[in-house]
């Protein structure tokens, strides 16, 4: 005993050399690639800087990028489409993971396979998913022609992709499809950890289906609902790949999002001092998303 | 009497219940399935005005004369290899170095005592909100400055250090106990020996999450390669795909072709892994 703590005493003084070089590789990759550009985007954004050097020198601009920003009716359309995804998505796909979740969460036979075939669109890669569902809300597609069928030939065909009213929820369709078996897996995991003698004591009381979901099952699922709001609503805020493959944003920046005008104005048109400014809000919305689901958590401990 | 009539109607409700169950299964099971099967059946049919006019009926999901020219095809039409290599070679150096270099970091955090120590554990923490896509602009910036645009080394350097990768590792290795590395110690092994010798031989499960994860982030990526490839040498798979699908005119069967080889490799490594890929995906919203 004595000669452990020798030991580890010993190491107070030895292992700060030893702990400096074993994070030394992985701090040096940070500092340069994510923590230099995250404070270079709070600079940038003051300036006009572009992304090739361009015939005016980069200088100090004060807030106008940020004055153009609020003025920029691309710009504010795309955080309306982001905050219209959001809303419509993370309740959506949420209720449908927690469905998914109960749907699987038994020993019925073949009951693997039925969770693995729902989360196979998540291994999936967006790019193939954006093309896949591309085919399927073609004018003469399958989609098309499964509503024409319910609905007896009242219905369609719409021009999905290519329809002001139609290109969000569209993509919002093909996001869901895509993005529902993680989320399932994770309240799958959630309702494992309830413990399953809560149940069995439901059960002897009498209670009734819904009241064991309502009274155990929704509260034990807590902190699962507060990662999986969270994690849905800032993957809401980084909706680019489907878009850019479908729709380019538009039509008439129907599909527009943050990080497609991030991408246009920073690489496209090289303006990189305006991209930042961008960045900047960008960056603004997911710290704020992130700081109250640590509230939430935090709260959840007190509770407990 | 009433009794049993009762429990006679019990039994229906949960027979009935039970049914409903397996509907709701196989209804999703079509949803999520369905899409997929119809890309591979589409990628079979060579005859474009075919494909066109199946496209709305229940052939849809029939391979009627199923040929592999459109595969063909896509060889001739597209550097497809040098796609699946470029995905490949980016994804598999960023998960290799990422496994040495971010194991290596939360061994320094969750196992060494140094001055520092809670200063670095905070910061990687911290770091963890931080998106991509929060400093995408600024990156391509430096790496334009570095002159690294149009090459391998762009794809994989700036995503091989991971906060929560880092996090995770620091997790697992805190649950480890001490013992091991005391007795390590006592005979004389140096910190990388019991690093390399005794925690990573422990790690199979945080080493199966960490790669399955980058795998599934950076088999995908397509905004960042978009802003640093130009030509065919160095795009990855996603790109490729979308500049084949941007061509006109849009021939789907070549499409769904190219679709289905880049999907096959990442379905085949699911299959073989699933049990550890719901794991690896469950167990990073418990510690998220």
């Amino acid at each position: 005993m004595r000669i452990s703590h020798m030991f580890r005493r010993r190491g107070v003084t030895d292992n700060t050399l030893a702990g400096w070089l074993f994070v030394l590789p992985a701090l040096a990759l940070l500092l340069v690639f994510l923590i230099l550009p995250f404070l270079m985007a709070f600079g940038l954004a003051f300036t006009n800087q572009r992304l090739i050097p361009g015939p005016l020198p980069t200088r100090y601009v004060g807030l106008r990028n940020f004055q153009r920003l609020v003025q920029d009716e691309v710009f504010l359309h795309a955080l309306r489409n982001n905050i219209v995804f959001a809303l419509v998505v993370v309740p959506l796909q949420s209720a449908l993971a927690l469905l998914l979740a109960l749907l699987v969460n038994n020993r019925r036979r073949f009951i693997t396979f039925f969770r693995a075939s729902y989360f196979v669109p998540t291994v999936t890669t967006m790019v193939v998913v954006a093309i896949i569902w591309g085919f399927l809300l073609a004018e003469h597609g399958p989609i098309n022609a499964i509503l024409r069928v319910i609905s007896l030939g009242t219905l369609g065909p719409y021009r999905w992709l290519d329809d002001v009213r139609l290109a969000l929820p569209a993509i919002i369709m093909l996001s869901i499809w895509q993005g529902v078996g993680f989320q399932m897996v994770i309240y799958l995991a959630g309702l494992q950890g309830i413990p399953a003698d809560l149940y069995e004591a439901a059960a002897i009381d009498g209670a009734s289906l819904w009241q064991r979901f309502r009274y155990i099952t929704l509260p034990g699922l807590r902190n699962t609902h507060i990662f999986v709001l969270v994690t849905t609503t800032i993957l809401a805020f980084k909706l680019f790949t489907q878009v850019e493959v479908l729709t380019q944003g538009g039509p008439l920046d129907a599909t527009q999002t943050l990080v497609r005008l991030m991408y246009v104005s920073g690489f496209k048109e090289l303006k990189v001092g305006y991209a930042s400014a961008m960045t900047v809000v960008f960056v603004f919305i997911v710290l704020i998303i992130s700081v109250v689901q640590r509230r939430l958590f935090v709260e959840e401990r007190e509770v407990a | 009497m009433f009794d049993a009539r009762a429990r006679w109607g019990a039994r229906r409700t949960r027979h009935l219940l039970d049914a409903l169950h397996t509907v709701a299964l196989l209804f999703f099971l079509f949803v999520f399935l369905a899409p997929l099967w119809i890309m591979w059946v589409s990628s079979l049919k060579a005859n474009e005005f075919q494909l066109l006019a199946e496209m709305n009926t229940w052939r849809v999901f029939i391979p009627s004369r199923p040929s592999l020219q459109n595969y063909v095809d896509v060889f001739h039409r597209m550097p497809f290899g040098r796609f699946l290599f470029n995905s490949t070679f980016i994804v598999s150096n960023i998960v290799i170095w990422g496994l040495l270099i971010n194991s290596m970091a939360g061994y320094a955090l969750a196992r060494l005592r140094w001055a520092g120590r809670a200063v670095v554990l905070a910061l990687i923490v911290s770091l963890i909100i931080i998106p991509f896509e929060g400093v995408a602009v600024p990156l391509l910036l430096i790496v334009n400055r570095l002159g690294w645009v149009e090459s391998y080394q762009v794809q994989i350097v700036p995503f091989i250090a991971h906060p929560f990768s880092i996090y995770l590792f620091y997790q697992f290795f805190i649950g480890i106990p001490r013992d091991f590395d005391e007795a390590a110690l006592v005979d004389g092994a140096s910190r990388f020996r019991i690093y390399w010798n005794i925690i990573l031989p422990l790690s199979r499960p945080v080493l199966a999450t960490v790669a399955i994860l980058q795998f599934l982030e950076y088999w995908g990526a397509f905004l960042w390669p978009l802003m640093v490839t130009r030509g065919f040498d160095y795009r990855p798979l996603t790109v490729g795909m979308q500049t084949f699908f941007g061509q006109w005119p849009r021939e789907w069967g070549d499409i769904m072709a190219f679709a289905t080889m880049m999907t096959v490799p990442t379905l085949v490594i699911f299959v073989v892994f699933q049990r550890w890929f719901i794991q690896s995906v469950a167990s990073a919203g418990v510690k998220g």
